[in-house]
């Protein structure tokens, strides 16, 4: 498999810009992207692990990126997030794939 | 004053597990938890799913393995409190620690275990405005004795099973109840939707969908809460009540905890891994997803390791200089503080003639 990385903006809680490089291969996805350069402290992002089930990844699609579509659990979680705006998505439900080169992102706060 | 040897903050995989090796040691644990009920993670977030990666269980739910550990301590007769925030820790001339919760609940022991995870499960709270001037008040976020509730009028916020689970129940209970939910669809379990559908279609359950709080009426207690629906055309309007309950779930914080004086480190208490998982103040101990070292992973299996070797040091500080050999729980049994004893049936000895 041809191995290809991908630059990405992301805004953490206090406002400060990350232009960080995400792998493609390794089958994260944006929440875990955020963990693992940690952006935000542990215990606050990913608290259910990635199952849609938490909001705790929720964050602000700023690009304009042709996202994949939101699945029902994921539209439900966020019907009971606080912060939500029009272009909230759970950081869990995007995975890192070569069309994201270039996205940009802000992370919601922590509720 | 609650007394024990081992006070565990936390009812997790990690402090049931504490539990029973602590017995097979002969001290007794008392647990404290923020939670109605035991098993943390497992029984907060995902109790229903199930786990891989816990040794000889190829497969088991997280609800089924707070279940297990439970049967499994239970003839070491835990101590319970439960639905208690710890609070504050103060050490004592004598080198014991007392631990009191948010409730005034006190609890003596000369080893604390935290095994507190991603920290003490708090509920999240609605952005409404006037919100915490109502906590008590008519405001509760977690339905602690459903009685309160008896022949009043009650609303509920939220779309997942504990809004949808408990406004099922309190259809029977309380005069009047009203579900509000920003959708139409809700998330939860299939039988509990289709409950809600009967109840409503029976006029018992009142629900307002998409729909959201805005604000509490009331002087010194909820008397009514403005509610905003978008259906066809936006409209606001008031309901009125005794009660409002918001259900959107449990999130974790470290909390008090952070300001204890322990050494923290991303959100986790740092311990010597090398040796006994203690922290930086000598007699308490921080083991499960609550602490860090280098090369920590946060797993159930690893909170059960670290929970048997901090034991073996809390037995050195409960009964100094005492001479202890590891035995084996298939060669010596188990010896319950109720007075039960389990133990390898013996060989047979008999001639074969
Ligand atoms: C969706 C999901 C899937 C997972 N899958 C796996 C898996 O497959 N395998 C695996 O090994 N692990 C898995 N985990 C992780 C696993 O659940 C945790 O490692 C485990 O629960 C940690 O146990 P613990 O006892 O240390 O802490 P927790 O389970 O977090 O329990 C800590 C308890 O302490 C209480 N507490 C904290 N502070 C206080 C205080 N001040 N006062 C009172 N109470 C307090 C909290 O309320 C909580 O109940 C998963 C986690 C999630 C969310
Ligand atoms: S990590 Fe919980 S919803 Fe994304």
């Amino acid at each position: 498999m041809e191995q290809q990385d991908v630059n990405i903006k992301i805004t953490d809680r206090d406002g400060v810009t990350h232009e960080i490089v995400a792998p493609t291969d390794m089958a994260m996805n944006l929440m875990e992207v955020v963990r693992s350069y940690e952006l935000a402290p542990d215990g606050t992002i990913g608290i259910c692990g990635g199952m849609a089930m938490c909001a705790s990844c929720q964050c602000y699609v700023l690009s304009k990126h042709e996202l994949p579509e939101m699945q029902d659990d994921e539209e439900a979680m966020l019907s009971e997030a606080f912060y939500v705006k029009d272009n909230s998505r759970l950081g869990c439900q995007i995975q890192i794939t070569p069309e994201m080169e270039g996205l940009e992102v802000e992370l919601a706060p922590e509720s | 004053m609650i007394k024990t040897d081992i006070l565990i903050i936390g009812a997790g995989p990690t402090g049931l597990f504490t539990v029973f090796e602590a017995g097979l040691l002969k001290l007794k644990c008392h647990l404290i938890d923020a939670l109605p009920q035991a098993g943390g993670q497992c029984s907060e977030i995902y109790p229903k799913k199930p786990i891989y990666d816990i040794p000889a269980y190829p497969e088991i739910l997280a609800g089924d393995l707070t279940e297990k550990l439970l049967e499994q301590c239970k003839q070491f007769e835990p101590g319970f409190t439960l639905g208690e925030r710890a609070e504050t820790i103060e050490k004592q001339e004598d080198g014991s620690f007392i631990v009191t919760t948010n409730r005034g609940t006190k609890h003596q022991a000369p080893v604390v275990a935290i095994a507190g995870g991603l920290g003490s499960f708090e509920p999240r709270k609605p952005l409404i405005d006037n919100i915490l001037s109502f906590e008590d008040k008519g405001v509760e976020y977690i339905i602690k004795n459903p009685e309160i509730y008896r022949n009043k009028r009650v609303v509920i916020a939220g779309g997942g099973d504990s809004a949808l689970d408990w406004s099922i129940f309190l259809s029977d209970v309380a005069k009047e109840v009203t579900l509000i939910h920003r959708r139409n669809e809700f998330r939860g379990h299939l039988d509990s939707v289709e409950k809600v559908q009967e109840l409503k279609n029976k006029g018992k359950i009142n629900l307002v969908t998409p729909a959201e709080v805005m604000n509490i009426v009331g002087h010194h207690k909820v008397e009514a809460v403005v509610v905003s629906q978008s259906q066809h055309i936006e409209k606001e309007f008031e309901i009125e009540c005794d009660h409002f309950i918001p259900l959107f779930g449990l999130s974790p914080k470290l909390g008090p905890i952070a300001n204890w004086g322990l050494e923290i480190e991303k959100n986790a208490i740092k311990v010597n891994n090398a040796l006994d998982y203690q922290t930086n103040i000598p007699g308490i101990f921080a083991i499960g997803d609550v602490n860090t070292y280098p090369g920590k992973l946060k797993l159930i299996l690893c909170g059960f390791h670290e929970a048997t070797l901090m034991c073996q040091a809390a037995y050195q500080i409960i009964n100094p200089g005492k001479k202890y050999v590891l035995k084996y729980t298939t060669v010596s049994g188990i010896d319950g503080f109720d007075g039960t004893r389990k133990e390898a049936p013996k060989a047979v000895v008999k001639a074969i003639e």
